[in-house]
């Protein structure tokens, strides 16, 4: 059962949040529940709090990424905590200075906050064995994107009061998508119901063992759905040639107006953007009445603040 | 002047003559002599009571990375692991940098064995030129100078006309041709097994077919061919099935497995541990059920450590990125017998076979008995002391060991190569 208000028994115990797979429903409560009392410092004309002062965060980046990158280093700022870019852009076997190294020299600059995403799956839990400094995943490969999933379980939270019984539609990639992954971990221990849609060339090896149901027509799905998650396609991760082509993907799986006219009314549209406007989604849709997608960004600040928050309470008190 | 040993009160386990009893065995100026009840003095006598004497030990599949990658492993160091885990031959894969590719290089490995005086060392050679699978290497040349197989290893031979060429072309010199079976196509740029652990982790996987679907190919190429063929390092229960119908259809085709394959699956890698990063994959407790039942039905016939030694340095990267291998040679024997002794899926005697008589069957030398006149290679073995892994004991120059701090039974005492003790245990 879902904890709605702050359980004040519970103590938060993890220095790294590396992804939600590992976290109890309870543990995923409690970071919404503090995320809450964040968000009305974003309202403030001070827009400032003091928890992180003297501390460091670095925003190491291994790939491209604007909105995750600027959220983390808003909210660290916004906590109070000075914040460093490191920024580099390398293939997974890339010859030259080894993730280890990079992170050891971080640590010995003083750092006390990594917030990493890497291309390599497992980096984020790699680097939290290996350095004593907190570490955040900013999402690795396509395994997790913890605090994406933690921001979308919010913003359905904060508009239809629970997660418990709705059912939650992820359309697209989803075997290369960490997105969809955090998104199941979180969404499935908070209640819900999650179902995956896509053409079955892009839906994970043993899909069957996740807690999860699969469908491969989106039209069967959406007139049944609460909330519907489209994925970006990425281009960058797709291997070979998963759909014969963006005009076919788009007439079976484009979140399009005709279809959105068969849905809920009160459907919560999301994206993790950035959209590929007219790929996944029409845009008359991406900027209706039912979309939440900017929603999303406003809420990854505050889940991105408690985050921090959490993790270097943890470390402070030596967990 | 003879140099004699004589190693007595041993139980004496030599599975090519049908030998399993309490005995002797003399060994004169390096050859076997006699082998029985032996009432004679010797310059050395060995007390084996209560240890087994068999066959030297012999794997055929190790990376000893020599030449190019000499600071992973060399051919010294890389014997010396291997004659302290009672191996008294190995054949190293050609897969180093140069790939082995012609006799010159077959005969620098010969040389630095003999250098080396620890084990036998003998190599396979290339299958083809860079083992790029396009062009045949120069076979003959190196079945000349010694090479005692062929192979691409580390890269399965993609072309199937090209796999069918090199069959063809060995029938000239009664070699095997041994293969990765891997079908890059569906392998990807897979690095676990594709399945459930994959998916969770993240991480890009290799299908089981990427293996099964180049041995049904080989399958049919020797089927059509005749030649002896040999399946590297099996991973699969769909490797299994196929392997079971090709040795009823009595073709000529061998297989081997590995410690690892009897022992861990893809939940090992659960922590993104890159000593669990292998190539094939560690794959699920069904495939393991269905290698060992193959092991039990004698469809395996070597047990191989795919010995692949690599640096901290390189291993200490993210999983995506590690290179793939495990080293195993120095716990190869404990391994075994905790896979497959200890279940009671084989005996002594069977273990032993697929340890000597039949990997020398394999690669085609006068090797793995305790026939009179054969050379004197003996392993003396404790079968009862136990002992825990240790890696920072290792004489390999790598560390790359996921068995570190596992209890083993199965200790090598002593190894004997062509009548000189080059192993003691203590040593």
């Amino acid at each position: 059962m879902a904890l709605k208000r702050k359980n004040k028994q519970f103590r938060w115990r993890r220095k790294h949040l590396l992804g939600l797979r590992d976290l109890s429903a309870e543990e995923i409560t409690y970071i919404l529940d503090t995320a809450e009392g964040f968000e009305q410092i974003s309202t403030r004309s001070v827009k400032k709090a003091p928890p992180l002062r003297g501390k460091v965060v670095c925003n190491l980046f291994f790939e491209d990424s604007t909105r995750t990158r600027n959220s983390f280093a808003l909210a660290a700022s916004r906590l109070s905590a000075d914040v460093i870019e490191f920024t580099k852009k390398v293939s997974s076997v890339s010859k030259g200075e080894t993730l280890l190294d990079t992170a050891k020299n971080l640590e010995a600059m003083g750092i006390d906050i990594v917030v990493i995403r890497h291309s390599a799956g497992g980096a984020p839990k790699f680097l939290s064995r290996n350095i004593n400094v907190c570490v955040v995943n900013a999402g690795d490969g396509f395994c997790e994107h913890p605090t994406q999933g933690l921001l979308d379980a919010y913003t359905i939270r904060k508009i239809k009061g629970s997660l418990e019984g709705l059912k939650i539609a992820i359309v697209g990639d989803i075997a290369h998508s960490r997105v969809a992954r955090s998104n199941m971990w979180a969404m499935t221990k908070l209640g819900a119901e999650v179902i995956f849609v896509g053409p079955p060339t892009l839906m994970p090896t043993q899909v069957g063992r996740l807690p999860v149901s699969v469908s491969y027509s989106l039209d069967e799905v959406i007139e049944k759905v609460d909330v519907i998650n489209m994925l970006r396609i990425q281009f960058e991760r797709l291997g070979g040639n998963p759909f014969p082509s963006v005009r076919e993907y788009s007439h079976y799986f484009g979140l399009t107006v005709e279809r959105m006219k068969r849905a809920k009314p009160d459907i919560l549209v999301m994206h993790p953007g950035p959209i590929n406007r007219g790929l996944e989604m029409e845009s008359e849709v991406a900027d209706g009445d039912n979309s939440v997608i900017l929603e999303q960004v406003k809420n990854g600040l505050a889940v991105r603040m408690a985050v921090l928050f959490l993790v270097n309470q943890a470390a402070a008190q030596n967990y | 002047m003879n140099s004699e040993l004589l190693i007595k009160n041993g139980r004496v386990i030599d599975p090519a003559n049908d030998i399993d009893e309490k005995c002797d065995v003399l060994i004169i100026d390096g050859k076997i002599a006699e082998v029985g009840k032996i009432e004679k003095d010797a310059q050395t006598i060995i007390d084996a009571a209560g240890k087994l004497v068999t066959p030297g030990l012999i794997d055929i599949h190790v990376h000893f990375r020599e030449p190019g990658d000499e600071e992973e492993e060399t051919i010294a160091s890389g014997s010396a692991a291997a004659v302290a885990a009672g191996f008294t031959s190995v054949v190293c894969m050609p897969n180093t940098n140069p790939p082995i590719e012609n006799e010159t290089d077959v005969e620098y490995i010969h040389r630095k064995g003999r250098q080396a005086r620890k084990t036998h060392v003998y190599t396979m050679g290339a299958i083809t030129k860079k083992r790029e699978g396009v062009e045949l290497a120069e076979m003959g040349f190196m079945a000349d100078a010694g090479a005692v197989g062929f192979t691409d290893d580390g890269n399965g031979v993609q072309y199937s006309a090209v796999m069918l060429r090199a069959l063809k072309y060995a029938a000239m010199f009664d070699v095997v041709i041994a293969q990765h079976c891997q079908d890059n196509g569906f392998a990807g740029s897979g690095v676990m097994n594709a399945g459930y652990y994959s998916t969770i982790l993240g991480l890009p996987g290799i299908d089981t077919l990427a293996e099964e679907a180049m041995l049904w190919r080989d399958i049919q190429l020797v089927k059509k061919t005749g030649v002896r063929y040999h399946a590297q390092h099996i991973s699969t229960a769909g490797s299994v099935e196929l392997i079971r119908a090709a040795k009823k259809d009595s073709l000529p085709i061998t297989c081997e497995v590995t410690p690892h394959h009897l022992l861990l699956t893809d939940e090992c890698c659960a922590e993104y541990d890159t000593n669990y990063k292998v190539n094939p994959p560690l794959r699920t407790a069904k495939d393991i059920e269905a290698i060992k039942e193959a092991v039990s039905e004698g469809l395996v016939d070597a047990l191989v450590t795919d010995h692949a030694p690599h640096l901290q340095s390189e291993k200490e990267l993210e999983f995506l990125a590690a290179p793939f291998g495990i080293a195993s040679l120095e716990c190869a024997l404990g391994l075994y017998v905790k896979a497959l002794l200890e279940p009671g899926i084989l005996d002594w005697v069977g273990l032993i076979r697929l340890m000597t008589e039949k990997p020398a069957k394999i690669i085609g030398v006068d090797k793995g008995t305790l026939g009179v006149g054969e050379q004197g290679d003996v392993t003396i073995i404790d079968p009862n002391a136990e002992y825990k892994v240790d890696v920072s004991k290792f004489r390999s120059k790598s560390r790359n060991c996921p068995y570190q701090g596992w209890k083993v039974a199965g200790k090598v005492e002593k190894t004997i190569v062509g009548g000189e003790i080059r192993f003691s245990v203590g040593d």
